[in-house]
């Protein structure tokens, strides 16, 4: 059966969507993630969209939904490269992805994650030394620590 | 006068059969030299066609053509299904309007990505959805 990826990467959980998505497709990616995000902890979910040629109500919807249940669980979502005709389409079909962060590419959607983590572990400094063995962190991470 | 370049009818029972269905739809747009951004926007339309279709009707059939009127071209579209059809069109067409649990978008929205839109639609029998959207359009 057909299943979206799910990737950990230190703190966050990476989603790259490299086919066009049917319905059962999309759910099942938002239970999936949902899931996901409360067994690893994740801080984050960066889903990138660069391949997906359309954005349709529904797709937009479920993008929706991941974000704000993420959001519950404490996590940041960012939506990375969407195609601009596809953002062209999805401003005058009505969706304008609220509550949604988006950045151009990966690069830039997982640089906003790191910043968004890094404030955060500001106001709470050094909670949990001891997870932090269990997750591969980046470099940055770690040099923020320091 | 329109006239039909090339046509064929797809059925659509299968939440899969719809990506097939764009893909052709697709195929279409880029033989008569659409540009990417009103191919976006056509798919687009017929993604949200399709998925009504399937969602109240269980699936009908969809019509693609090639069309000419004048020096334009253009691609046809027509959705039939033999649903349970729309008693209020007019309130079906409203912005944030839906029986089902989305946002309401589909049926207005659809409207504002493609040049020509048409609905008919009789409860009990059925609708056809008829949407055309011209290369420079």
């Amino acid at each position: 059966m057909d299943r979206i990826p799910i990737l950990r990467m230190g703190h966050f959980l990476l989603v790259t969507i490299q086919t066009d998505l049917y319905d059962r497709l999309a759910l099942e990616l938002e239970a999936d993630l949902v899931q996901m995000v409360n067994k690893t902890n994740a801080k984050g979910v960066l889903i990138d969209i660069s391949a997906l040629s359309i954005v349709d109500s529904f797709m937009g919807r479920i993008i929706g939904n991941i974000a704000s249940m993420c959001k519950i669980l404490d996590a940041e979502t960012i939506v990375t490269g969407m195609q601009p005709a596809v953002a062209i389409t999805l401003i005058e079909l009505g969706l304008d992805l609220k509550g949604v962060h988006t950045a151009l590419n990966v690069e830039r959607g997982m640089a906003i994650l790191q910043a968004k983590i890094r404030e955060q572990s500001d106001i709470s400094e050094e909670t949990d030394d001891e997870d932090d063995d269990d997750y591969p962190d980046t470099e940055r991470f770690e040099s923020s620590d320091t | 006068m329109i006239l039909t370049l090339n046509q064929e009818t797809l059925p659509l029972y299968k939440e899969q059969e719809v990506i097939l269905l764009r893909n052709r739809i697709k195929e279409y747009a880029v033989k008569i030299g659409m540009g990417l951004v009103n191919q976006t926007k056509l798919i687009t339309a017929a993604s949200e066609l399709m998925r009504n279709m399937l969602k109240y009707a269980a699936g009908g059939s969809v019509k693609v053509e090639a069309v000419s009127k004048g020096r334009e071209t253009g691609i046809r579209l027509v959705f039939t299904d033999k649903g349970p059809g729309i008693p209020d069109i007019a309130l079906a067409m409203k912005d944030g309007y839906s029986t089902g649990k989305s946002l309401g978008v589909g049926l207005p929205g659809t409207r504002r990505l493609v040049s020509e839109f048409d609905i008919k639609s009789k409860p009990g029998e059925g609708t056809v959805v008829t949407v055309i959207k011209w290369k420079n359009g």
